[in-house]
């Protein structure tokens, strides 16, 4: 399996490691609410298709990616930066040169 | 009569002769055979014992689906089993051996497993050794006792136990287009793309290029097809972007279009040359495939269709025209196909003599009959072989009337004298790559067989792997799917013309002649068609459960020619179409592969090694290292003639008497810097890091989510927005991912940056009542007193002229400071601290001491926060802050988190003054004939010095309110029981007067 990771490019999986089901929301910090947090430390979602998952290239700029990948071929439909795109701002300065 | 070397004829270099053994005796044969065509031409023709039934066998192919003639080849003391003969190229010396024979091939004892035949029948196994359930061996190990011999009876070769000698090597590869198979359409296919500009690489699992036009006796553009073959590989291995792999098996087609191939780099040739491993193991990622892996031939199933003497046709047909090799004088074609009457005329031209031409079509085409009379064969249309005879080989064969369409036979059973009968049942693509890939493969009446599925990943089909079976099909199919791969468009440049032997692709859907007698359809594990029924009679209706009930295609041929006749034979039991019936999916590998290149360089220690700065000190001083995770340690430094514990017990007891000092380099170290970098320790932390003051260090803890305790260690604030962490050694690339994990996923909002340092630093760690003096004695730039240093403070001076950083913190329960600096300024440091600690009788210490001292103190470590201990169960509950939320928070107040009788951290002193045992248990009563009622286990122990006694941790259930009682160790496994009493685990100091000062 193969994941392009937006730095490094298409990059062997056994740089990655998995870090779980993307589609987990942590509860807000001070919350009491039991369930949401059994729910967001305990329950993941398993599907048989797309799943939106969180993988870190540690072998590799150590960025976390949102990859969406199904889990029947191995298809991986899109890869990006969790924290939001960083190659945006490296961009717009290589667009601003003349 | 019996087969031959025919005088000219074949690929074989006659003028170059090598020398064998097999089975003791020694042959001779020539440049190009393999170990099957040589026997063949030496007349031998008996080559195995079936696996269950010990019957007679000889070769059914002439390539990697033969799963009859298994050989062990012998090299020094290594033996290798199970390889068909027809992949093993003979070269002299080559030492091969028969398997599943006793005493020897010719006369084997277990041969009278035939005469029980119906015992012997599908599911035998699992109806009779269930293991007597009634009677006096009911209970007993008896049905094992039986089984040792059964294994030995019904069996494939051993494998040896001699250390493997051989060197074995994986290779990575990158390819625009991958060919696998080097037939007409590979060629062409290789050729197309190459001239593209891809980087092509063809592989073949042959020693020769050419596949079928090595023997199929057509000529392509005017030249025999060898010759076209001998031409193209020559182009193609002139070009600097090919790479040609004969000797290569294709085995894996994974995810990305990566595939796995195995190469047989030196098998064939007696002595490997220098450097070359036996096999190579490729990844290759291919941007796209090729896949002209041709078809096998299928037998037909009828009684004694397993004699020696009894092949595929076009197996014949190669040892012929490829070997110059006759497997018979007199041959007689069993087909319900075409392609066997060109088998024939090879077989007439090679010198055979054609008997008969048995055809269950009751009306062959006008060209198949010229082509019958051309071989002066006699053509028995609308007839079936109905049994063969001989011993170990073919004598004759019956031949009776057969309307193919009511399956039904009539008329007298006629005998044919022949030493050679040759069958064709059609032709199954070699679809096993593409069914890796992915898709199911599709049934196609007219060709009787499984065609390749549409493409779910980069590949492209040609020649007769998509059921076209003609030459000129594959020429043109593998063209265009090189260019096609190599993202090319037609060229118009003509194709080669050939000249073949016309026939048509499609077979009469005839897989079995029912009649009397053991008719096979899994040749290496003796399955029979009425093994087939009766899995059916027995419920089995899915193919899946067929295979294991009778393992039909489970050998080590993998069904490579048994899976469609058997699947036919069920389809027909259960009354439903073939394709209803369905294929099971094709698993990597597609041929064996060796353990040894899927290992390649990667055996033996494998891990990297993690040496602090002042490694080389420690070695030259008389330390015993001590790998811990990946790093090495000192362990102790042994005076000559200490035993282990002499030795920590003198480190330790000085250190508490003057000073001692230990290499920390290996504490993981994170640079966590930025604005908001006081904000996200107080999150990652259970206590406040925010109202730390900037020169002064605090010992955190952290939490999973999940509420257990993850890792502790101290963190320093150098500036505002300045912290270094430390983590426990072994936690450093866990607790560095789990920062990395908030920051980019959970919190990306706040402005930190994590670093990981561990490198970078060289620690050391003095402690002990003179530990200040020797500082004093040393540091400059700074003063270390009490005021300038109090505990827990952080200076920056120099010693010897390097820059340092002292924190004034212990472990070891002594006034103790770590002092840190660059990494290559380490031994420097490290060198001047042990000079200034001379006049104080400053001693080095190890791990063993290290431990030693902290299990005095009672100090948590890996072993105690070991992923199922909270915070409050290693009384650090101290730690935890009210005043704000931080990872664990939510969860740690679960139930069964806070719950009484959870184990939680003790001391234990053994009170019969012997040895402790980490991991031994904790019980209340002793009982050692059944050791029982654990309340918890010791996870450290050592002598202590300070104490002198035989001192532990352990987690017991309830522990701190048993403080003060009794218990006992019970260790059944190293016989150490006695009694311990329950005391805190702050052993020594509890107070911390000393390392207060």
């Amino acid at each position: 399996m193969l994941i392009t990771c937006p730095y490094c490019g298409p990059r062997d999986v056994i740089e990655f490691t998995y870090q779980g089901d993307g589609n987990r929301e942590r509860p807000d910090p001070v919350s009491q609410n039991f369930e949401a947090w059994n729910a967001y430390v305990y329950d993941r979602l398993n599907p048989a298709g797309d799943h939106n998952e969180i993988w870190q290239h540690s072998g590799g700029c150590r960025a976390h990616l949102r990859v969406v990948r199904n889990t029947l071929t191995h298809e991986i439909s899109s890869v990006a930066f969790v924290r939001g795109d960083h190659g945006s701002a490296a961009r717009s300065k290589a667009e601003d040169k003349p | 009569m019996s087969p031959r070397r025919a005088d000219t004829g074949g690929r074989i270099d006659r003028l170059k002769t090598i020398r064998f053994t097999f089975d003791g005796i020694a042959y001779t044969g020539h440049g190009g055979d393999t170990l099957a065509s040589a026997l063949l031409a030496n007349g031998v023709t008996l080559l195995g014992r079936s696996f269950k039934y010990h019957r007679p066998r000889g070769l059914l192919s002439a390539g990697v689906e033969e799963p009859n003639a298994l050989v062990t080849v012998l090299k020094g003391e290594v033996r290798e089993p199970n390889i068909p003969a027809t992949m093993v190229e003979i070269h002299d010396g080559l030492l091969a051996v028969s398997q599943n024979r006793f005493p020897s091939l010719a006369w084997d004892i277990h041969a009278v497993n035939q005469l029980g035949g119906k015992l012997l029948s599908a599911g035998f196994y699992y109806k009779t050794f269930m293991g007597p359930v009634v009677g006096p061996l009911k209970g007993t190990r008896f049905w094992m006792f039986c089984e040792h011999f059964i294994r030995r009876a019904a069996g494939l070769g051993s494998a040896g136990s001699a250390k493997d000698p051989a060197r074995y090597e994986r290779m990575n590869a990158f390819c625009d287009v991958l060919v696998v198979g080097s037939g007409p359409a590979g060629l062409m296919a290789a050729k197309a793309a190459a001239d593209q500009g891809a980087r092509v690489i063809l592989a073949d699992l042959e020693p020769h290029f050419g596949g079928s036009a090595n023997w199929s006796g057509e000529t392509i553009d005017g030249a025999w097809a060898t010759d076209w073959v001998r031409r193209t590989v020559a182009q193609l291995a002139a070009r600097d972007n090919v790479r040609l792999l004969p000797r290569t098996t294709v085995w894996g087609y994974y995810d990305n279009n990566t595939l796995a191939a195995l190469e047989r780099v030196s098998d064939h040739k007696e002595q490997p040359a220098k450097g070359e491993p036996r096999h190579r193991y490729w990844a290759i990622r291919a941007g796209s495939v090729v896949l002209a892996t041709g078809a096998f031939e299928r037998p037909l199933v009828f009684p004694g269709n397993d004699r020696p003497g009894v092949m595929l046709a076009h197996a014949a047909e190669r040892y012929a025209n490829e070997f110059g090799v006759l497997p018979g004088q007199r041959v007689v074609l069993f087909t319900n196909n075409d392609s066997a009457y060109r088998s024939a005329l090879a077989l007439k031209q090679a010198g055979a003599a054609i008997v008969a031409i048995v055809d269950v079509r009751p009306q062959p085409s006008a060209e198949m009959s010229a082509l019958a009379g051309e071989t002066e064969a006699e053509l028995l249309s609308g007839h079936a072989v109905v049994a063969t005879e001989g011993g170990k080989a073919l004598s004759g064969l019956k031949v009776q009337r057969f309307d193919m369409v009511a399956g039904v036979l009539s008329g007298d059973a006629r005998s044919v004298h022949a030493d050679c009968l040759l069958m064709s049942g059609g032709w199954s693509p070699t679809i096993h790559l593409a069914s890796q890939a992915g898709a199911k493969a599709e049934w196609s009446a007219a060709r009787q067989a499984f065609l390749p599925p549409k493409p779910t990943q980069k590949w492209i089909g040609a020649g007769a792997f998509t059921g076209s079976f003609s030459t000129v099909e594959a020429i043109a199919e593998g063209r265009a799917a090189g260019l096609a791969a190599a993202g090319g468009t037609a060229a118009p440049a003509a194709l080669p013309s050939v000249e073949a032997i016309p026939g048509d692709p499609d077979p009469a859907p005839v897989f079995e002649i029912r009649a009397s007698g053991k008719s096979f359809v899994d040749f290496q594990h003796d399955v029979t068609a009425e093994d087939v029924r009766l899995a059916h009679r027995e419920g089995f209706v899915s193919v899946e459960h067929l295979k294991r009930y009778t393992t039909l295609g489970m050998a080590t041929d993998q069904g490579k020619s048994s899976n469609v006749p058997g699947l036919a034979i069920m389809a027909e039991a259960l009354g439903k179409p073939i394709p209803d019936v369905g294929t099971t999916r094709f698993r990597p590998p597609f041929a064996p592969v060796s353990i040894g290149s899927l290992a390649a360089e990667r055996f033996g220690d494998l891990k990297p090694e993690r040496l602090t700065p002042m490694h080389d000190w420690h070695l030259a001083n008389g330390a015993t290292m001590y790998s811990a995770g990946l790093w090495y340690r000192p362990m102790i430094y042994g005076l000559s003639g200490e035993t282990v514990e002499q030795a920590y017990v003198r480190e330790a007891k000085a250190t508490r008497e003057s000073a001692g000092i230990v290499d920390v380099s290996t504490l993981g170290k994170i640079a966590v810097q930025g604005p908001d970098a006081a904000t996200f320790l107080d999150r990652v932390y259970t206590n406040m890091f925010s109202t730390l003051a900037v020169g002064k260090a605090r010992y955190g803890l952290m939490l999973r989510e999940d509420g257990f305790a993850f890792d502790d260690g101290t963190t320093w604030r150098l500036g505002e927005q300045d912290f270094l962490m430390t983590t426990t050694t072994a936690n450093a690339g866990r607790v560095m991912q789990h920062l990395e994990y908030f920051l980019d996923v959970v919190w990306p909002e706040l402005k930190v940056h994590v670093t990981s340092v561990t490198d970078e630093w060289a620690g050391a760690a003095i402690g002990g009542p003179k530990a200040r003096q020797i500082l004093a004695a040393c540091v400059t730039g700074t003063a270390v007193d009490n005021a300038t240093l109090p505990f827990m403070g952080i200076v920056h001076g120099e010693i010897a002229g390097v820059p340092v950083m002292v924190c004034r913190l212990s472990f070891s329960g002594e006034m103790a400071f770590e002092v840190y600096s660059g990494a290559g300024h380490g031994t420097h440091v490290w060198e001047a601290l042990i000079e200034a600690g001379k006049p104080f009788g400053l001693v080095t210490y190890g791990l063993e001491a290290l431990g030693t001292m902290r299990i005095e103190k009672g100090h948590v470590t890996g072993a105690e926060i070991d992923g199922r201990t909270t915070a409050r169960d290693l009384h650090l509950d101290w730690m935890l802050s009210k005043k704000k939320p931080f990872i664990g928070s939510a969860m740690m107040d679960r139930e069964g988190l806070v719950a009484s009788d959870r184990l939680d951290l003790v001391g234990l002193i053994a009170l019969d003054n012997r040895p402790l045992n980490g991991g031994a248990h904790i019980v209340e009563e002793i009982d050692e004939a059944n050791p029982r009622g654990s309340i918890g286990h010791i996870t450290a122990c050592c002598y202590s010095p300070a104490l002198g006694k035989h001192i532990a941790l352990a987690l017991v259930k309830g522990g701190k309110a048993r403080h003060g009682t009794r218990a006992h160790v019970s260790d059944p496994l190293r016989n150490r029981f006695g009694p311990v009493e329950i005391v805190s685990n702050h052993f020594y100091d509890p107070e911390g007067t000393r390392m207060h000062g």
